[in-house]
C-alpha cells in the first residue's frame, strides 16, 4: 500500500534531481495558481453580476448608437462614403440619443468598479480562511501569490474587453452595414488596451487594500471611496481651486492665462478618471487636436480635420504612462507590504 | 546512530517590539522521533514553528531544518516539510480531492502522480466517501485529517503540526494521534507538534519540550521530566480520613520521608521523597481514625506542566 504511494514520488525526485527543472516546477505552481483564480473568479457570483451588469449596459448603449447613426445615415444618400470620412465606426463607442449613455461612459463607470470587485478581497480572505499560511507552506515564492491574482484577473479583464469590444464592432457591422477602415480597427484595439490599462490601476488599489486591511469589508469600502472620490468629488474641489485660480482680476497677460489655465489641467490630471476620460476621448474622436489650451495665434492656419492614429496615440502618451505607472505604484506598494508581512494564523 | 538532527535551533530568538516572543531557543529533534511542543497560549511555539519554516525572520540564532537553513533557503526546506497550520483552511469550493490536487500542482507533482497519490491519502485518513464533496461542509475534524492529507501530498521527511487535535472530539484526537503515530512508524516520517492539551501529546510523544514564555524550561520524556522536577518532592499520596486530628497531623509529620501535609477536612495530600505509603496507613489505623481512601499519585505531564507553569511565572517575576 505504502509502497505503491512511495514509489511513484521517489521517481519524480529521482527526475527532479537529474535536470534541475526548477524553473520548470516553478513556471509549472504559477500556472496552476493563475488558473485557480481564474476559475475562482469565474464561477463568484460577485463577477458574474457585474459581467451580466456589464453586458447589458453594453447592449443597451450599443442600441442607442446604432439608432442615432442609422438615422443620420438614412437621411443622406452617399452614407457609407460620410462613415469613412467621419469615423462614423468609432462612433458606436461614444455617441448616445440622451436615453442612456454611451459606451465609454459605461465602461469609465463601471470598470473601476469590475476592478475593484476583482482586487478588493485578494489577499485578506484568503488570510481570513486560514489558506494563505497553507499557500506559503507550500515551496512557492511568496510574491507568487499576489502575482497569481494580478495576473488571473488581468487576464479576465482582456478576455472580457476584447470580447466586448469585438462584439459590438461585428453587431455594429451587422446592423449598420458598413465595416471599420483599419485604422478605425486599430483606434478601437488601442482603446480596449487603454481600457484594461485603466482597470488595472483599479484592480492593483484593491490587491493593495486586500493587503493593507484585514476585513474585505474595509478594503472594498476603501477602495470605492476612493472612486468615488475621483468620480466625483475631486471634479468638484478643482472647480472650486480653478474659480480662485482663473479669476479675472489675478491674470496680467496671455501667458499667465495659459500657465494658470495648464495649472487648473494638471490638477484634472492627478485623478485617474480624467486621465482616461482623456484618453478615450482622444482615441475614439480623432477630430480632438489638442488636451490643453490652445490661443488663437497656435490654431490660426491649421486645417482643420482628423489626426492620423499616430498623432493621436503621441497626444495621449503622458496620459497613458501616467495611468500605468499609478498601476505599478500600487502594485509595488502591495508588493512590499506583502513581502514584509508576517503570514500567521489569524 | 547519532547522526545529523534534522531540526536543529540554535539560540533563535525573535523580539516583537521589545518583548521576545521567543528568548534563546536551543532544541534539536532527530530524524524519526514524535516532538511535543507544549505550552499555554502565547508560549512562542507557533512563532518558533515559522521560523523552523522560514516563513518568519528570527532576530537571532540559526535555524537549519533537513540540514538547510530555513532563513536563506525556505523554498527547500518547504519542499521537505509538511506544515499544519493550526487554523487550517481550505477552498472551500473547491471538493477534498481538488484541494489535494492543487497543493500538489504547486508542490510540481505531475497530476496523473498526483492523482493517484490524492486517493491513496484520503482512504489512509478515511476520507475517501467525502473525497468529492466540497470543503466548505466538512467538519472540523474531517478537515484535520484532510490537513494530514494535504501535508502528506509532498511526502515530507518532517511534518510540523501546530495544535492538530484542537477543536476535535475525543474520538477524533484518539484517531488523528494514531495516524500520526502510524505514520511516524510506518514511514519514519519525524514529526513536530505543539500543543497545550497534555493527556493527549503525552500518549504519542517520544519526547516534549515545555515552552513557557519563549524558554524551553524542560526537554525529555515524559518519566524523565518528572524525575527531573518533582526529584525532591518525588512521592504524592492522597489520603482521606476520618476525623483528622491535629495528633494525627504531627504524628504524620514525623514520619521519614515526609515533607508537607496539605490538609482539608477529612483529605489530605502527603508530599515526600519517599514511598510511605505503608506507614500513612497504619498511622492513620493507630489513631483510631478510619481510612477512606489511600492512594499515590502518578505524575502525569498534567502536573509536570503545572510544575513548569508556576516555576515559569515565578521566574518571569523574579526578574
Amino acid at each position: 500500500m505504502r509502497q505503491a504511494i512511495k514509489n511513484p514520488f521517489k521517481s519524480i525526485s529521482l527526475l527532479r534531481r537529474e535536470a534541475v527543472h526548477e524553473k520548470t516546477d516553478q513556471m509549472y505552481a504559477f500556472r496552476a495558481m493563475v488558473r485557480k483564480e481564474f476559475t475562482d473568479y469565474i464561477t463568484s457570483w460577485r463577477i458574474i453580476i457585474l459581467l451580466v451588469l456589464i453586458l447589458l449596459t453594453c447592449v443597451g448603449s450599443l442600441y442607442t448608437a446604432i439608432t442615432t447613426i442609422q438615422d443620420a445615415i438614412d437621411q443622406n444618400e452617399n452614407a457609407s462614403q460620410i462613415a469613412k470620412d467621419s469615423f462614423l465606426f468609432l462612433k458606436l463607442f461614444t455617441i448616445s440619443d440622451g436615453t442612456l449613455p454611451s459606451f465609454i461612459t459605461f465602461v469609465s463607470f463601471l470598470g473601476p468598479l469590475l476592478g475593484v470587485a476583482l482586487g478588493f478581497d485578494a489577499i485578506n480572505s484568503e488570510r481570513n480562511k486560514g489558506t494563505l499560511s497553507r499557500l506559503m507552506s507550500q515551496p512557492i515564492p511568496r510574491d507568487y501569490v499576489l502575482n497569481a491574482k494580478f495576473t488571473a484577473a488581468l487576464l479576465l479583464n482582456t478576455v472580457l474587453f476584447f470580447s466586448l469590444g469585438l462584439l459590438v464592432m461585428s453587431l455594429g457591422i451587422l446592423i449598420l452595414g458598413i465595416p471599420p477602415t483599419g485604422e478605425e480597427f486599430l483606434r478601437i484595439f488601442c482603446f480596449l488596451v487603454l481600457c484594461i490599462a485603466y482597470i488595472a490601476f483599479w484592480l492593483n488599489l484593491g490587491i493593495l487594500f486586500s493587503v493593507r486591511f484585514k476585513q474585505p469589508a474595509t478594503s472594498a469600502l476603501a477602495a470605492i471611496a476612493i472612486w468615488l472620490f475621483f468620480n466625483l468629488f475631486y471634479n468638484m474641489i478643482v472647480q472650486l481651486l480653478a474659480k480662485t485660480i482663473l479669476n479675472p482680476a489675478n491674470i496680467t497677460s496671455t501667458a499667465d492665462a495659459v500657465s494658470k489655465q495648464g495649472l487648473v489641467l494638471n490638477l484634472m490630471r492627478l485623478s485617474p478618471n480624467y486621465l482616461f476620460t482623456e484618453s478615450t476621448n482622444t482615441l475614439l474622436s480623432p477630430t480632438v487636436r489638442t488636451l490643453g489650451p490652445l490661443t488663437v495665434e497656435q490654431s490660426a492656419g491649421a486645417i482643420a480635420g482628423p489626426l492620423p492614429l499616430s498623432q493621436s496615440l503621441i497626444l495621449i502618451w503622458p496620459q497613458l504612462t501616467g495611468l500605468i505607472a499609478s498601476t505599478f505604484i500600487c502594485f509595488a506598494i502591495s508588493y512590499l507590504l506583502f513581502m514584509r508581512q508576517e503570514i500567521r494564523s489569524k | 546512530m547519532m547522526t545529523a538532527p534534522i531540526i536543529e535551533l540554535e539560540q533563535i530568538s525573535k523580539k516583537y517590539d521589545d518583548q521576545f516572543a521567543v528568548d534563546h531557543l536551543s532544541l534539536t529533534i532527530q530524524k524519526g522521533e514524535i516532538f511535543g511542543l507544549l505550552g499555554p497560549n502565547g508560549a512562542g511555539k507557533s512563532t518558533t514553528i515559522l521560523m523552523m519554516l522560514g516563513l518568519s525572520e528570527p532576530t537571532s540564532g540559526l535555524v537549519r531544518v533537513c540540514h538547510m537553513n530555513s532563513t536563506t533557503h525556505p523554498l527547500d526546506v518547504k519542499k521537505r516539510v509538511g506544515y499544519l497550520p493550526d487554523d487550517l483552511g481550505f477552498y472551500e469550493q473547491m471538493t477534498g480531492y481538488e484541494n489535494l490536487l492543487f497543493t500538489a500542482s504547486l508542490n510540481s507533482i505531475p497530476r496523473r502522480i498526483a492523482e493517484e497519490r490524492a486517493a491513496d491519502l484520503l482512504t489512509k485518513v478515511g476520507l475517501t466517501e467525502s473525497a468529492n464533496k466540497k470543503a466548505g461542509k466538512y467538519s472540523r475534524g474531517m478537515r484535520q485529517r484532510l490537513g494530514l492529507a494535504d501535508v502528506l501530498m509532498k511526502d515530507p521527511e518532517v511534518i510540523i503540526l501546530d495544535e492538530p487535535t484542537l477543536g476535535i472530539d475525543p474520538e477524533g484526537v484518539r484517531e488523528l494521534l494514531q495516524l500520526i503515530k502510524r505514520l511516524n512508524k510506518e514511514d519514519g516520517i519525524t514529526v513536530l507538534l505543539s500543543s497545550h492539551q497534555l493527556h493527549q501529546v503525552q500518549q504519542i510523544c517520544d519526547r516534549v519540550g515545555i515552552f513557557v514564555k519563549g524558554k524551553l524550561l524542560a526537554e525529555g520524556d515524559v518519566q524523565s521530566l518528572a524525575t527531573q522536577l518533582f526529584s525532591e518532592n518525588n512521592y504524592v499520596i492522597n489520603v482521606k480520613a476520618d476525623p483528622i486530628e491535629n495528633s494525627l497531623l504531627e504524628e504524620l509529620k514525623q514520619l521519614n520521608g515526609v515533607h508537607h501535609i496539605y490538609a482539608q477536612n477529612n483529605s489530605m495530600e502527603i508530599h515526600g521523597s519517599r514511598d510511605v505509603t505503608d506507614q500513612i496507613a497504619e498511622t492513620v489505623i493507630e489513631n483510631q481514625a478510619s481510612l477512606l481512601h489511600l492512594q499515590k499519585k502518578d505524575y502525569g505531564l498534567d502536573e509536570i506542566y503545572h510544575r513548569y507553569f508556576e516555576g515559569g511565572e515565578e521566574h518571569a517575576t523574579s526578574h
